[in-house]
């Protein structure tokens, strides 16, 4: 396929493995922070080839895993009212809240749809007025232009049987949450390329210069994640801290400036809870005063509710990159993709459902990765 | 590979669905193997087949190998590149009758029709079927139709039952793999899975997609007059893909399996609709195709025999049964590392972005 073998290439693969071996002479942690790159990473088996002493660390870049149980809890509150169509991705369904999931609703009843875009769920609300269709905006900056679009067409066609239920977040903040932690081992970033497709990289620079932390734009496809670690260990290796792009293909500097100007239109930055890690100031988005009436939150009176985890599960250090799946006394047996306890198991995305779905079975320590490309892992 | 886990028979686990049937419990994944070894054979009780249920089953008569199968449609939309439910119905009987190593001999066919459906469609469908069944050389002998008042289905649903007789020289099951036998795939994947997707959510790829469906049965057929009992295992790999049928044998066979990526045949309008929809081409129905396990001699014949049939031109050796890991599948993937493919657990779902 165009644009995406020539970034699979083995035999391109196989050079930069060795050149992140050329250059690697000290052991180095990074964090990849999207969940659409930890994907790649384990189902490639990127990280089992690197050399021994680069270490990935799964950042929190998964937007099914971040939103917070309550948000699923209001979700479902919302699913199960008899007027409401409630509309999400797909991979939001299986996302379990306290009592149950978005299937588990739909086969006693509910109208619950998968939709592609969020513009479906304001055609279905144009559709059927007697009706109220709600859609679950979740997402980093990438989702947030179509969201905030969909907000836009449904003011302009007068829908008042349209809202969304809001649960964005935004990158830069939380990598700034990972960075004061005290027991923070990352010592540079793979930032989420899509993300910066969006919002461009200057968000980044501060960070970089503050936390003297290298910060790579990073592509989705293994050559791409291959090129972004090697340009973060060179940069570590040679003491800088800067922010460059490696994703050129699909990012400028500046970032995409009408889908931005559409974001701040309809949402304004606030304090946003993330799963497992907690509130991070500043850290989401939500519809401003203008746009309020599109608020799900508020038309359904569910902004009060609250939920407690799971005791077992450790989505938060998960998340925040402190432990690996595999030293979850949950994982594998309690937790599985078909019995998720949290979130990071339910999303092909999360880390713990890309460790299980590459068949990588529960170990003592934090994966060290083989040296040969060849060697065999135990499983 | 969860269900062996003694942790889920003994702690609470809060979100497993028990008490109604989900959707992905008709996936062909997981949860419907859940559904079947948990469910409906103990319900059965005595009157339940004492082997692993397949999808067809022998049963000899007056020394006869005769072989049994039933399956439902209910596929929407109805009509859909490359064929409507009608061809399915006789394609997915004669196939399921196909992967026993037998020649099939007549079908029948019931119709449960929603009140309002269009006799046009009806008409439609039926010709389809009829076309269908007079290509692949096989009658429709009986049938039944029932209607039932709107909203009780969808429009139309159709069960085929198909009988056939095993070829003599046939001996295959999915617990026959042995390690050292090669595993060949018949053509291209995902092509159904990603029509009826694409079909059904109008998402676009419908001008370049279309379903494989067709019958193996002549393929089927020539393989075993070549290869005989060196032919192990047969399997279409249909609801729940090529990842849930290799799986399935690897379970059956308590063997394991190694596939390389680089020889998984996925044609590129199937694999940008799966990058885009986030779907694994593993995990996606297929419904023109064969998995066989067959024994290293008789590999490179066999897949000549493949690809000179017109089902099977694009034929591949897709990797081998191994010693280690018993009921694992493995591949090893084009950057060089390894990853388990594990079976689908339920239904496919889009990815957020």
């Amino acid at each position: 396929m165009k644009y995406v073998d020539e970034y699979r290439d083995p035999a391109l693969a196989r050079h930069l493995f060795a050149q992140i071996e050329a250059v690697t002479s000290r052991p180095w942690t990074l964090m990849e922070v999207c969940g659409g790159q930890t994907h790649t990473i384990v189902r490639q088996g990127i990280d089992e080839l690197l050399p021994a002493g680069v270490r990935m660390i799964h950042g929190p870049g998964c937007p099914v895993c971040v939103t917070p149980l309550e948000l699923i809890d209001k979700a479902l509150a919302i699913a199960q009212r008899e007027e409401v169509i409630f509309t999400s991705y797909g991979d939001m369904l299986r996302v379990p809240g306290t009592t149950t999931d978005l299937l588990a609703l739909r086969a006693r009843g509910a109208d619950v749809r998968v939709v592609y875009s969020p513009l479906d769920a304001v055609r279905i609300a144009a559709e059927r007025s007697d009706r109220e269709v709600v859609f679950f905006a979740v997402g980093f900056e990438t989702t947030a232009p179509a969201n905030a679009m969909a907000v836009l067409r449904a003011h302009q066609l007068g829908l008042p049987n349209f809202s969304m239920l809001v649960s964005h977040v935004l990158v830069p903040p939380a990598m700034t949450a990972i960075l004061d932690a005290p027991d923070c081992e990352v010592r540079g970033f793979l930032a989420a390329g899509h993300v910066c497709a969006v919002m461009g990289w200057t968000q980044y620079e501060p960070i970089a210069r503050r936390y003297q932390v290298p910060i790579v734009v990073t592509g989705f496809e293994p050559l791409d994640l291959l090129e972004g670690i090697l340009m973060a260990v060179r940069q570590l290796e040679e003491g800088r801290a800067e922010v460059e792009n490696q994703y050129v293909r699909a990012v400028r500097r500046s970032g995409n400036t009408a889908a931005q100007d559409a974001i701040r239109r309809v949402f304004h930055i606030g304090d946003r809870a993330w799963r497992g890690i907690g509130t991070i100031p500043g850290s989401g988005l939500m519809l401003t005063e203008e746009f309020s009436r599109y608020d799900a939150e508020l038309r359904f009176a569910v902004a009060d509710l609250t939920a407690q985890e799971h005791p077992a599960c450790i989505a938060g250090d998960i998340l925040r990159g402190t432990r690996v799946p595999t030293e979850c006394t949950a994982y594998g047996t309690l937790c599985t993709p078909r019995t998720p306890l949290g979130a990071p198991m339910v999303s092909t995305e999360g880390t713990c459902a890309a460790f299980y779905n590459a068949g990588r079975s529960r170990q003592p320590a934090i994966l060290r990765p083989p040296v040969s490309a060849t060697a065999t892992r135990s499983r | 590979m969860s269900a062996a886990d003694p942790a889920l028979g003994t702690c609470p686990v809060p979100l497993a669905e028990t008490e109604k049937v989900l959707l992905g419990h008709g996936s062909g994944g997981q949860l419907s193997t859940e559904l079947l070894r948990d469910v409906v054979v103990p319900a059965l009780g005595a009157a339940a087949t004492e082997t692993v249920p397949e999808d067809a089953a022998l049963i000899g008569v007056d020394g006869l190998d005769l072989v049994i199968s039933t399956d439902a449609f209910v596929v929407s939309p109805l009509f859909f590149p490359g064929g409507d439910i009608g061809v399915l119905a006789v394609h997915g009987t004669i196939n399921d009758l196909a992967m026993m190593g037998a020649t099939p001999l007549a079908m029948a066919v019931a119709y449960i029709i929603e009140e309002g459906f269009p006799v046009a469609d009806l008409q439609r469908v039926t010709t389809s079927i009829g076309a269908a069944a007079a290509a692949a050389g096989v009658p429709v002998v009986t049938g039944d139709t029932k209607v039932v008042g709107r909203g009780a289905a969808d429009g139309l649903f159709v069960t085929t039952t198909g009988i056939g007789r095993r070829l003599p020289e046939a001996r295959v099951s999915a617990a026959f793999a042995r390690p050292g036998d090669v595993v060949l795939l018949s053509g291209p994947i995902g092509a159904h899975g990603t029509t009826i997707l694409s079909t059904r959510e109008a998402l676009g790829f419908e001008a370049e997609i279309a379903s494989d469906t067709r019958p193996l049965h002549r393929l089927v057929a020539a393989m075993v007059a070549d290869a005989k009992q060196d032919i192990h295992v047969m399997r279409d790999p249909t609801r729940g893909g090529v990842a849930s049928a290799l799986n399935e044998i690897a379970v059956a066979s308590q063997a394991g399996i190694e596939i390389d990526e680089a020889a998984v045949p996925v044609p590129a309008p199937v694999a940008a609709a799966c990058e885009l929809l986030g779907l694994d081409p593993l995990h996606v129905a297929n419904e023109g195709c064969l998995v066989a396990v067959v024994a290293p001699a008789a590999a490179e014949p066999l897949l000549a025999t493949m690809r000179s049939s017109p089902e099977g031109p694009c034929a591949v050796r897709l990797g081998e049964v191994v010693g280690d890991h018993p009921g694992r599948v493995v591949m090893n993937t084009v950057m060089g590392g390894r990853r388990v493919v594990d079976m689908l657990v339920g239904e496919q779902l889009p990815r957020i972005c």
